[in-house]
């Protein structure tokens, strides 16, 4: 993008060659037409899903993992969460493109920017899974412990007493803490710029490098973006776990 | 541990479960020894790749003065934050509507934006200001991010914590002819303070992690000092994971620290101590 194309259209009007004066919101608006913001956020969104759903399966089955009664399988999900939980996610994203991708040469799709943006989901999905491990056994705290025990003694064995008694209870309770989880990741979908994806974060970058002089204007549009995001996933959730609720 | 979908195995539960913990062992140590042979085969485990960290050298020049960058934004942003929350916390529990209308906008704005959006900002707008060096831009940039968030994670925490507060602390407070003020700051909020220090602990986890965000607008933190090792030994993948290792080995020992803390201060404070992390959602309750 070139400097001149929005200094001679903002100041000066060409037919008559005199300099006029433009308002500052016409200026913003001509700054924000040359951008395709709606599209970065579009990215952040996808990369949201994405990971989100891998993250919800790997999660759920890091979850039975350590309830399960299997001390290696305990063992091998609370170091999975433990190792992950711990480690910063601009590294978990900057070890999958440079490592992963850079050194290994693990390529998950053609061409860079399908690659990156494979790379990305994966490092926020495995990171993210942690969490939603923690959220669904903070879930399954909330299942009464009769209920497993009623499950017992009917003659269920752990599969059944997990799949048809104590997770389908443990996700209606675990409806807010995943949602924080689900939070987390759209604000954490921006760390993907760390691994060369082209989101909102580094359009906001990109936008300040060129009109510096509408900085604040900037930042707050890309703000509110996503305030505009995260607002309504906080009182859905927060609405759905009052609805979900086990009465007990 | 939870024992609760499962109880006290018999003689032939312990048999199949010893089975099916042989096999689940030998299947996850098949993934790792699976996962190590992939790697071996594209020569990542050797030597040469891991000695540099055995050398002095890597660790004083690099790892160590960016460890420390790290550990001394986190710490600034610590002490602001708790500040800025303080503050904001207690504009959440004033008795003025616009007081506690105008924190609480505040409160849910920083939290429902990402650090790294923040972060940018100040970085690309700190040197338009002139008010800070140009050699500590990146450092408080970091640091005004990390406030921000963090400090409206904590005014939530100080809010919660006064609200979890018994009502019969206020009630007696008042009650010996404290004004509601007086209540506040002398009764409620220390208590509440101190239910909060387990989660403020936990709370660091969290910004020591973020402070990794800065590695995006060149702060020299343990990321980008092992990302400069990685380049010049061609050990990228190493080099994160020593960096990675050193992250963990520290937040797991502030997170053992939060639940020690939960622990020894359930006894001074009328709240209750927790080690869990402060929740991040949006809450709809004024």
């Amino acid at each position: 993008m070139t400097d001149d194309s929005f200094t001679d259209d903002s100041f000066t009007d060409d037919s008559k060659g005199e300099p006029v004066h433009q308002g500052y919101l016409d200026d913003v608006s001509t700054a924000f037409a040359d951008y395709d913001v709606l599209g970065a956020f579009w990215v952040n969104i996808q990369l949201t899903v994405y990971a989100g759903l891998i993250a919800l399966v790997l999660g759920t089955v890091l979850a039975v993992m350590r309830i399960s009664p299997v001390p290696s399988l305990r063992w091998a999900g609370t170091t999975y969460v433990t190792l992950l939980r711990n480690t910063p996610l601009t590294i978990i994203i900057v070890g999958c493109v440079l490592g992963l991708w850079g050194q290994l040469g693990v390529s998950l799709g053609t061409g860079f920017q399908q690659n990156f943006f494979r790379l990305a989901v994966l490092g926020l999905a495995v990171y993210h899974a942690a969490f939603v491990c923690e959220a669904l056994r903070s879930g399954v705290n909330t299942v009464p412990t009769g209920q497993a025990e009623a499950a017992r003694a009917i003659g269920l064995n752990f599969g059944q007493v997990a799949g048809l008694v104590i997770l389908p209870q443990a996700f209606r309770g675990a409806v807010a803490p995943l949602g924080n989880v689900l939070i987390a990741l759209v604000k954490n979908s921006t760390v993907a710029a760390a691994g060369s994806v082209a989101e909102a974060s580094v359009l906001m970058k990109e936008m300040i490098e060129n009109r510096p002089d509408i900085i604040l204007t900037i930042f707050v549009v890309f703000a509110l973006g996503f305030v505009v995001l995260v607002v309504p996933i906080g009182l859905a959730t927060t609405s759905l776990s009052r609805r979900l609720a086990v009465a007990r | 541990m939870s024992q609760l979908l499962f109880d006290a195995p018999g003689p032939r539960a312990r048999r199949r479960m010893v089975w099916v913990n042989v096999a689940a062992t030998v299947a996850v140590v098949g993934i790792g020894v699976w996962v190590l042979a992939r790697l071996a085969d594209k020569g990542q485990l050797d030597a040469d790749l891991w000695t540099p960290f055995l050398e002095p050298d890597t660790w004083l020049d690099y790892l160590l003065p960016g460890l420390r960058s790290t550990l001394e934004a986190a710490a600034i942003s610590i002490v602001t934050a708790a500040i800025f929350g303080l503050v904001l916390g207690l504009g959440r529990l004033s008795r003025s509507r616009t007081v506690r209308s105008v924190s609480g906008v505040i409160v849910e704005f920083f939290r429902a934006v990402p650090v790294l959006l923040m972060m940018i900002f100040f970085y690309m707008g700190l040197p338009r200001l002139d008010v800070v060096d140009a050699a500590d831009v990146p450092l408080v940039a970091v640091v005004l991010g990390l406030t921000f968030y963090n400090g409206s994670v904590f005014a939530e925490l100080v809010r919660s914590g006064v609200h979890n507060l018994p009502r019969g602390q206020r009630e007696a407070a008042l009650a010996i002819g404290l004004r509601r003020g007086q209540s506040l700051r002398s009764v409620e909020v220390p208590q509440a303070l101190i239910a909060m220090l387990p989660a403020i602990a936990s709370q660091l986890v969290v910004i020591l992690k973020d402070t990794a965000l800065g590695y995006i607008i060149t702060y020299p933190d343990l990321l980008n000092s092992a990302r400069l090792v990685g380049t010049g030994n061609g050990n990228i993948l190493q080099a994160l994971v020593v960096a990675a290792l050193m992250f963990i080995v520290i937040n797991y020992g502030l997170t053992r620290l939060a639940s020690l803390l939960a622990r020894r201060l359930g006894t001074r404070t009328a709240g209750e101590t927790r080690a869990a992390p402060p929740p991040l959602a949006i809450s709809t309750k004024g």
